[in-house]
């Protein structure tokens, strides 16, 4: 498993990233980390139905987007709000998306960003074509696309690798090993000790990184990016890290694993462990981490506020959409809905 | 009037080539894909030569695995691409079913416009030519009911060209299914050119004024047989061809049914369901009063379609259960 951090923050070596990296890194995940608490806030307060948390999982998500380039392109499953933003999803847009209102679903023109992704491992092959299109376009582009531990139990998990092993597709896999899928613990899910491996069985090369470590996931997934890239192909990369939260708000998590991991993982807490660094190396102190919390609340607040502004959508915006032109019983349908 | 030079007679294999062929020559974003379509130009040789013109890259054989084959396509449609996907049966399509049903037709909406699916999934339907098992599939009541595609059954080779182009050029996921009964031993003149037939008009294949035949696909040269049959006794029964199922033109279906007021929906998929029901009930609808016999169908059993060949046609319509449903909606 390659990492680069101790579980308490210690460096265990040099660093393969600049102070300028290490700081942006650790901006991002405070930034998700923040989101995510707001987030999960709104919706106790009613103002979205279903969200579902990232907490514990910054590093994995933070340190793969930040290898990807604006001209790439993102594919999300649901939980990686995290890296979404980091790729360039507008905060409001955010919200929008998790409030289920039409005008979080158009993502920013230019954006290269697919919705989030809710049937499991379902968006995989089409990841494929995404990364390959390029090709077509002559445009150098690479893709990323997430999945999480039980999303490799799926069949289009399996044939999406071979596809893009047989399309020398620029691809990388980003599998966030959690531990959990909902309330199935991985070893049930498979007998494979490391999901990596199932990468090799397809040709393509599968590593572990510590997916609480920043700099370990930072390096390794810039380094699949490269290689694909270069016209090397796809990569799979296995961030080991754990779910803190609930699968989603609507779940009880006591009901299938205990206080006790869940405080073991909280030591490895990857925020904490990459601050750890930061002061170790003198580069991040109290003050600054107080500066970054209000900067941040701050871009939130605004957010929210816009979010908030956003008109309640009409009724016949449902019928609206589904083909470049309405149907005929569309058009009938959408004059019932106005006068609903 | 068009020259001979102009004009082939073609089956429906040379005229979808001929299709497939002019929208590759003509847009470099057009790709054509599936299992055995590239070097081999695919079993039913749709996709013959194609490879050889444009290249492994425009052309090409896939993994066998459908699911894979819909998402991948989904993906280079995404990305601004007009994938053209072949899948080998009809019945092999439902391992993809997640992905047509979850994302192939929700993309422009989950996205508000977004994103589109500028997609055509090809795939031969039906029986009638004693195929093995799982080969006869008609799956169309299945791909009407999923929001978002759009469903294209042509039953000659002039208008399957014409439909197959406009189906590319569509800004939307379009299911093109091809009765594999009507591949070769149906023939008409094609034009040479490039040529589009819009899409989501039925049209009038026959005119009667006794009762009506609504068909598509492989049950039009049923319809037409008892049609000629009818005629012989006298009896003028007009066709109704939908072509497309999706969107639905209703308009010429109403049209005929309401001169007539008799109405016979003819297709091969199982009765309980189907797409003759959606028919069925839109004349209900809005031609009721007009009728003067219930509206009935002829469609296959409620069965999966026999793998027994020397039985098989009894599953499927043929001229003598379409003019037997003639004489009780005429008596």
């Amino acid at each position: 498993m390659i990492r680069f951090l101790s579980d308490d923050g210690t460096p265990t070596g040099d660093l393969p990233l600049s102070e300028t990296e290490l700081l942006r890194g650790y901006r991002a995940m405070v930034r998700g980390r923040l989101v995510d608490d707001r987030m999960v806030v709104l919706q106790r307060q009613g103002r979205m139905s279903v969200y579902p948390s990232f907490r514990g999982q910054e590093a994995a998500q933070v340190g793969s987007a930040l290898a990807l380039e604006a001209g790439d392109w993102m594919i999300p499953s649901y939980r990686e709000s995290c890296a979404a933003i980091e790729h360039g999803l507008p905060l409001h847009q955010l919200i929008l998306y998790w409030r289920a209102h039409p005008a979080g679903w158009h993502f920013p023109q230019g954006l290269r960003l697919l919705p989030f992704s809710i049937p499991i491992a379902t968006h995989l092959p089409q990841a494929v074509g995404v990364s390959v299109a390029g090709r077509y376009h002559r445009e150098p582009w690479v893709a990323m696309t997430f999945v999480g531990d039980g999303g490799t139990s799926e069949g289009d998990f399996h044939e999406a690798l071979n596809f893009a092993a047989v399309m020398n597709a620029p691809l990388v896999f980003v599998v966030q090993n959690n531990g959990w899928a909902i309330s199935v613990p991985t070893h049930k899910q498979m007998k494979n000790t490391k999901i990596a491996d199932r990468a090799r069985g397809y040709g393509i090369p599968g590593v572990v990184v510590d997916g609480n470590d920043l700099v370990a996931v930072w390096y390794a997934a810039r380094e699949a990016v490269r290689r694909a890239r270069a016209g090397k192909g796809p990569a799979l990369l296995e961030a080991v890290t754990y779910r803190m939260s609930p699968h989603t708000t609507s779940d009880d998590p006591k009901r299938y694993r205990g206080e006790d991991e869940v405080e073991r993982w909280a030591a490895k807490d990857p925020i904490m462990r990459l601050r750890t660094a930061l002061e170790g190396r003198g580069v991040w102190d109290d003050a600054q981490e107080a500066e970054l919390r209000r900067s941040v609340k701050a871009e939130i607040e605004e957010a929210v506020r816009e979010a908030n502004a956003s008109p309640e959508p009409a009724p016949h915006e449902i019928v609206e959409q589904v083909f470049a032109e309405m149907t005929q019983d569309q058009k009938w349908a959408w004059e019932a809905l106005r006068d609903h | 009037m068009i020259t001979e030079q102009r004009v082939k007679t073609q089956t429906m294999v040379q005229a979808l080539n001929d299709a497939l062929d002019l929208a590759l020559s003509r847009d470099e974003r057009v790709l054509v894909f599936g299992e055995d379509a590239g070097h081999m130009g695919g079993v039913f040789r749709v996709t013959d030569g194609l490879q050889k013109r444009y290249g492994e890259s425009r052309v090409f054989d896939t993994p066998l695995a459908e699911s894979g084959i819909i998402g991948y396509g989904i993906g280079l449609a995404l990305a601004g691409l007009r994938p053209v996907a072949e899948i080998q049966f009809a019945g092999f399509l439902y391992p993809a079913l997640d992905q047509i049903l979850s994302h192939l037709g929700r993309y422009r909406h989950r996205t508000r416009g977004r994103f589109h699916i500028p997609m055509v999934i090809r795939a031969p339907y039906g029986g009638g030519v004693h195929t093995p098992e799982q080969h006869a599939d008609s799956p169309e009541g299945i791909l009407a009911q999923v929001p978002g595609v759009k469903v294209v059954i042509p039953s000659e080779p002039h208008r399957a060209k014409g439909l197959l182009l406009a189906a590319i050029e569509d800004p939307d996921p379009v299911f093109f299914l091809e009765a594999i009964k009507l591949y070769r031993s149906v023939r008409n003149e094609v034009p040479d050119e490039y040529y589009q037939i819009p899409l989501g008009r039925a049209r009038f294949v026959r005119e009667g004024d006794r009762a009506t035949l609504i068909c598509y696909g492989g049950m039009v040269e049923v319809c037409r047989k008892a049609a000629e049959v009818a005629a012989r006794e006298g009896v003028e029964v007009e066709i109704i061809e939908l072509e497309t199922l999706v969107p639905l033109d209703m308009d010429a279906v109403l049209e005929s049914v309401r001169k007539t007021g008799r109405a016979v929906i003819v297709y091969e998929a199982m009765r309980t369901g189907g797409f003759g029901a959606e028919v069925a009930a839109r004349i209900a609808e809005d031609a009721l009063y007009y009728l003067e016999a219930p509206v009935l169908r002829v469609a296959g059993w409620d069965a999966p379609y026999p793998p027994f060949s020397s039985i098989e046609h009894h599953y499927r319509p043929d001229a003598r259960r379409v003019l037997a449903a003639l004489r009780q909606v005429l008596t």
